[in-house]
Order: C-alpha cells, then sequence, then structure tokens
C-alpha cells in the first residue's frame, strides 16, 4: 500500500490530474440525476409560470353612449366588459369620463387616481377640474395632474363608429 | 405500567432512546435560564416563535377542512367556518392572532440574538436562515391575507403586488407571477392558497430543521 501511496503523490505533481474511477462514477451518476431531474422539473415550472407568457387579452371594443350626447363637458358613462379570469368570466362596469377637447373630438378618461387609485369625480369643488375625494388629488379636463399625483390621469382607446362611441383599452395619456 | 412495556417492546428492537435523547435532553446553561436570572427570558423568544408556529401549523390543517380557495365561495366558506361551526371562532383565532404573534415573537427574537451578538462568529450561517426563515414568515402573512377574500383582503393584495410590481425591469413580471394572471381574481387566490399551505411552509420547516441542527451544533452562544 506505502507503494501506492507515493505512487499518487508523485502523480500530484503533474499539472494534468487523472479523472479516478470513482470521480468518473460520480460526474456520470451526477449528471445523469441531473438529466432525469428536468422530466418532472420542467412541466412544473412552465406550468407554475404560464402568466408570463400569457398574451394579454385587448379587449374588444364596447359601445357606450351616442356621439350626439358628448358635450365639451365632461359626461360620466358606465359600461360593461366581458372580463376572463382563467375560468371565471364575469362583466364588471366600468367607468369613463367622456368629452369633446376644443377641436371637437372625443376623448375618454379613467377615473382611477393616479396617486393611489381611489375614483376621481368632475368638477366638484367648482374649479372644472377632476378632484379626488381621498387626497385632494386634482387634474385638468385633460387629465393632466395638477397636485398631489404625479401622472395624468388614464385614457381609454376611444373610437366613434357610426354615430356611437365605443371604448378599449386602457391606455397611458397622450393629451396630457 | 402498560406505557412503559410499549416503549421497552420497541425501544429493544428499534434502539429509540438515543433518538429522543438527542432531541430533549441536553443543558440549558444557566445564562438562558430564566430561573436562575428573570432576565433571561429574553432568550425565550425563539422557542417561543416555534411554539406559535406549531400553533399555526395545526391550525391552518383544521381551517382547510372548511376553507375553498375559490372566489365565489371563499367568503362565504370563511363566513361559515367561523360562525357556523363550534369553535371555529377560536380555530380561526388562533390563527388570526397567532399571525401577528409569530411575526412580534420572530423580531422579538431577533433582537435578542443581534443585541447578544450572538449571529458573530461561529453563527453566521444560522443569522442567514433565521433571516430567510423571516422572509418566509412574512410571505406566509402577504399570502394568507388574501385568503378570505373580503375587501381588506383584496386591496391589501392589489397594493401589495403593485408594490412588488414597481421593482425596475423584473417588476411586471413578479407582479404577472403574483397575480397568475392580469388582475388579483380566480387565479391569484388558487396561487396564494397553493403557496400559503404547500410552497412556503414545506421550505419554512426545512429551514426550522436547519436552524436547530445548527444551534444544536454550534450551542447557544455564551453570557454577555
Amino acid at each position: 500500500m506505502s507503494n501506492h501511496e507515493t505512487h499518487e503523490s508523485t502523480d500530484n505533481v503533474s499539472p494534468r490530474k487523472a479523472v479516478t474511477r470513482r470521480q468518473f462514477l460520480a460526474y456520470t451518476l451526477g449528471g445523469t440525476t441531473a438529466f432525469l431531474a428536468v422530466f418532472p422539473g420542467l412541466p412544473m415550472v412552465r406550468f407554475a409560470v404560464d402568466a408570463l407568457f400569457q398574451k394579454s387579452n385587448s379587449k374588444d371594443l364596447v359601445k357606450v353612449i351616442a356621439e350626439s350626447e358628448i358635450t365639451n363637458e365632461p359626461k360620466e358613462v358606465k359600461f360593461q366588459i366581458l372580463q376572463k379570469d382563467g375560468w371565471y368570466e364575469s362583466s364588471p362596469t366600468l367607468v369613463a369620463w367622456i368629452s369633446r377637447d376644443a377641436s371637437g373630438n372625443i376623448f375618454a378618461l379613467s377615473p382611477i387616481c393616479k396617486h393611489l387609485g381611489c375614483t376621481v369625480l368632475w368638477n366638484v369643488k367648482g374649479l372644472n377640474e377632476y378632484d379626488c375625494p381621498c387626497h385632494d388629488a386634482r387634474y385638468t379636463r385633460d387629465g393632466k395632474h395638477i397636485t398631489v399625483a404625479d401622472a395624468p390621469l388614464d385614457e381609454y382607446e376611444v373610437e366613434v363608429i357610426d354615430g356611437y362611441v365605443y371604448l378599449g383599452n386602457i391606455i397611458a395619456n397622450r393629451r396630457a | 405500567m402498560m406505557f412503559k412495556k410499549v416503549y421497552n417492546w420497541i425501544d429493544e428492537r428499534l434502539d429509540i432512546t438515543p433518538l429522543w435523547r438527542d432531541v430533549a435532553d441536553h443543558e440549558v446553561p444557566e445564562h438562558v435560564n430564566p430561573a436562575h436570572h428573570f432576565s433571561a427570558f429574553v432568550y425565550c423568544f425563539g422557542g417561543l416563535t416555534f411554539f406559535i408556529t406549531v400553533i399555526q401549523i395545526l391550525s391552518g390543517m383544521f381551517l382547510t377542512m372548511y376553507y375553498v380557495p375559490d372566489i365565489i365561495n371563499a367568503y362565504a366558506s370563511v363566513d361559515f367556518l367561523q360562525h357556523q361551526v363550534p369553535f371555529g371562532q377560536i380555530v380561526r383565532g388562533m390563527h388570526h392572532f397567532g399571525a401577528s404573534l409569530v411575526i412580534v415573537m420572530m423580531f422579538l427574537h431577533t433582537l435578542r440574538v443581534f443585541f447578544t451578538g450572538s449571529y458573530k462568529a461561529p453563527r453566521e450561517m444560522n443569522w442567514i436562515v433565521g433571516m430567510l426563515i423571516f422572509f418566509i414568515m412574512l410571505g406566509l402573512g402577504f399570502t394568507g391575507y388574501l385568503l378570505p377574500w373580503d375587501n381588506k383582503a383584496y386591496f391589501a393584495t392589489k397594493v401589495g403586488v403593485e408594490i412588488a410590481a414597481s421593482v425596475p425591469y423584473i417588476g411586471e413580471y413578479i407582479a404577472a407571477l403574483l397575480y397568475g394572471g392580469e388582475i388579483v381574481g380566480a387565479q391569484t387566490l388558487t396561487r396564494f392558497f397553493a403557496i400559503h399551505v404547500f410552497f412556503l411552509p414545506g421550505l419554512l420547516i426545512l429551514l426550522l430543521a436547519v436552524h436547530f441542527i445548527m444551534i444544536r451544533r454550534q450551542g447557544i452562544s455564551g453570557p454577555l
């Protein structure tokens, strides 16, 4: 045995160490185990992270009001959308404040305050602004933030078809 | 008598005495024993955290006998188990108030370890494991809060996920993983339920085992 030990210690001097049988076995078994672990592992991981791969279901346009009813004064309009949440489908009611700008174009604002998510209302304080009841955030008629909030109110995509206003996805404000 | 006979019968065959001796039979140093110095009660917070954790696991197991993680029925099932089932108020009360108590005890335990300097070498790894346990406990609190599916639960989760979504670059992916969809909804509830009753408790028990094995290996830190 002592012969064997001396033999090994001289071997260590050489820069490239030979792989022993034991190491070879360990690497092979470890590699195989890792490979096999992928088969039960991958389906579970893909299963769990599916939300990352879901296409955001873009909302269909919803007919909400006749074009003729919209004036320069913002008007609160409630409408229902079809919402799919996995296996659960529902029709929540959304609110839009719709008005015309100076050149007569119709636009619709989402009343969700950009400060902390309360619901703003038009002209409660008589300032011709959107007011938030929670922390007194204020917005212009274009949705531009005046105080408290640090972003303008979101807009709905708007289309006017055959004299009716249709609303779509909520998008970042392009006016303010 | 009977118990002793049964115990001996098993012990002869499996030699179980060293097993439980290892777990239960060890000296408690004087400086951590409140019977010697009353101020040593600060050393009890870790054990109290574990005690309440055990109560959380047990009461939680019993709550799932009635609870369903479904947006139509979740609130009704909680209402039923609390108000219609005998002792429901007690069992849910244990889980509800215990949840806060765990955090309090764990925090006091952390303070004790910090101010006695027990986290220093050679116990650095146990401090890190303790921190992981801390965050798992917070995760349990966050996911459990949604399960009653009332207004408070809904908005707390909405705010919580929005905070997670504000992380630079990866925030929206974290939010999508937490939502399981695009809103706090049916898929969020089932997901939080799974995380709350399987994933985090499994991880917690594993880390607690590591925590306790390490404290047994290294012993309790010396007196100040």
